[in-house]
């Protein structure tokens, strides 16, 4: 409860987390608002039913709030005028603030009366996406403090993040966020694909850093490591080395 | 959202824009070009002319037919572990029911051109931007562009909008050149370039309009020239497909033996992972291209066979030429068959 979850990627696609956490935080009952600004809804449905979960079922029961962003932007652009009051949560486009998008996620967080959901969880896909429309990095980072003052401490509901970082990057302002982030995280996911290259069997490595130093000073973070495999409506994991080929 | 990375001198990217065309046409698809750097009418009148299979058979005739059967009949009796591996089919003879084959050595007629549908978007010729699209914040030639691709898509309903149309069909869009200095973009100029963002936000918007509609689109970009690669990281998470084209004209590639097959070489930067966990990742990441007088064709780049007397036989006959020519001046030296005996 009240956790911030990181989710980065590195040479590979790590949204599979993303679809992990979605269809695991909708089977324990919690109220998900869910900002995806890379890839329609229909993506995530269909993946989230292989996955064994129904988005629109969801989302008509109030379970899932869902931000379509590359919809919103399309209406926001071509659409009518919109009416005063009800600024679109993607106006960044125009006026580089993130403002409209907070108020848009701590609305759909906050627990209306007749809610029986436990607790409340932020997942964004992906915040790099941010960056690229014109919002600032610090203003990308007060954004995410915002959610995390309104989500975990007061709501006491948990965040999943997922960003794009490369090594050797040249992309400044992504790493400032990124790294940024990364201290601020009670737990880091991070899919980076093969240093050796691509591969058939192996589709990367996954990191799990508990940041344990967070909360306790004298603790040291938990790392640990482990390879997996993508597969239709599963993937797997397995110690590095030992995959499902060599053996 | 197909995202082709230009080559040097843009004559390949040039020839995947038209075949992504082409095959529009002979789909029947509809089509829309833009571009800011020739007229689409002009692009359109070079489009590759479609083979077509009774007359690709004719032209090998009985030839092929002949080689075919001899092939099966024998089996590998060195190299039998490659007898089980798929045939590398290099000739279009068998009709495949996924794509067409082209002959780039004819244009395509203009009867066929003209049976579908296509509208252009050539950037000098539009008009002034409208005062809606100043909220936009974006350079307004891509603006100009997006409103034109948007109001085609809910023109002729490939939005779904309105459901009593004529039977759907797929809009073909193909953007070529974008981000170049024509579109008055200055990011292939400077390395800090003054609006970084216009190209990135134009990519979003136009795949938000793609995944709303029926419509597919290819894109090239002189990749080469854009010095701030923080925009092409971000580019490159923003598109489905990404495919870097590198030709091998004025590099030292283009004298290296090895690659003396092919003109160029193609990177697959990213494929798409569209509605499911996984992606069709090929065996192979090594591809190369080679454009011969009537094909272009995108192969497995295979290592010629090396045979090491006659490399280093045609090597030590390549130095022994010039050294030739040094030394007559100097006297009588006799250095081999070939050369002249003083």
């Amino acid at each position: 409860q009240g956790k911030f979850t990181l989710l980065r990627d590195t040479r590979t696609d790590g949204s599979f987390l993303v679809h992990h956490f979605l269809s695991f935080y909708l089977r324990a009952g919690c109220k998900v608002c869910f900002v995806a600004l890379l890839q329609s809804f229909s993506h995530y449905n269909i993946v989230a039913q292989k996955l064994g979960v129904s988005l629109a079922a969801a989302k008509e029961r109030g379970q899932l709030v869902f931000l379509e962003g590359l919809k919103s932007c399309l209406d926001l652009l071509f659409g009518e005028e919109e009416q005063p009051g009800q600024p679109s949560p993607l106006q960044f486009l125009s006026t580089s603030d993130l403002r409209a998008l907070f108020d848009f996620v701590r609305l759909s967080l906050t627990p209306a009366d007749g809610d029986s959901w436990k607790g409340p969880v932020l997942l964004v896909d992906d915040l790099s996406v941010l960056l690229s429309l014109g919002a600032a990095p610090v203003a990308v980072l007060d954004f995410i403090h915002y959610c995390r003052v309104s989500v975990c401490c007061q709501l006491k509901g948990n965040i999943v993040v997922l960003v794009h970082s490369n090594e050797d990057s040249e992309d400044e302002e992504n790493e400032l966020v990124v790294n940024s982030l990364c201290h601020h995280s009670d737990l880091i996911l991070w899919a980076q694909g093969l240093a050796t290259g691509f591969c058939k069997d192996v589709h990367g490595q996954i990191k799990i850093i508990k940041r344990l130093s967070l909360r306790q000073a004298a603790e040291q973070d938990l790392v640990q490591i482990y390879q997996y495999k993508i597969q239709d409506r599963n993937v797997t994991f397995f110690a590095p080395g030992l995959s499902a080929a060599v053996l | 959202l197909v995202f082709t990375e230009e080559d040097k001198y843009g004559l390949y990217s040039n020839l995947l824009f038209k075949y992504f065309l082409a095959e529009g046409i002979v789909c029947g698809h509809e089509l829309f070009v833009a571009s800011a750097k020739e007229h689409p009418d002009n692009i359109l009148k070079e489009l590759p002319a479609p083979l077509l299979d009774d007359s690709y058979r004719k032209d090998l005739g009985d030839e092929a037919a002949a080689v075919k059967s001899e092939d099966f009949q024998d089996s590998m009796k060195i190299a039998w572990r490659y007898q089980n591996l798929p045939k590398m089919e290099v000739s279009p003879t068998t009709y495949t029911k996924f794509g067409h084959y082209y002959d780039v050595s004819k244009k395509m007629s203009p009867e066929l051109c003209q049976s579908v549908k296509w509208h252009s978007f050539y950037l000098h010729e539009e008009l002034s931007f409208e005062p809606k699209m100043k909220a936009w914040n974006m350079n307004s030639g891509y603006a100009r562009l997006l409103q034109s691709i948007q109001r085609i898509i809910a023109q002729e309903g490939f939005d779904g909008s309105d459901p009593q149309k004529k039977p759907r069909n797929v809009l073909r869009i193909g953007i070529e050149s974008l981000g170049s200095v024509l579109w008055g973009d200055d990011v292939c100029c400077s390395d800090a370039p003054e609006d970084a963002q216009s190209l990135t936000k134009f990519l979003y918007v136009l795949r938000g309009l793609l995944r709303k509609s029926l419509s597919a689109c290819i894109i090239t970009v002189p990749a080469h020239l854009i010095q701030n690669k923080a925009i092409m990281e971000r580019v490159t998470n923003l598109s489905d497909v990404v495919v870097g084209l590198e030709s091998f004209i004025g590099s030292e590639r283009e004298t290296n033996p090895l690659y003396k097959d092919y003109h160029g070489l193609v990177h697959v930067h990213q494929i798409p992972r569209l509605n499911s966990l996984i992606c069709d990742v090929s065996d192979t990441k090594d591809l190369a291209f080679r454009l011969k007088r009537k094909q272009f064709t995108i192969e497995r780049l295979h290592l010629p066979p090396d045979l090491s007397d006659t490399v280093s036989r045609a090597r030590k006959q390549e130095l022994a030429a010039p050294a030739k020519l040094l030394s007559a001046g100097c006297g009588a030296v006799a250095l081999g068959k070939k050369h002249l005996d003083f």
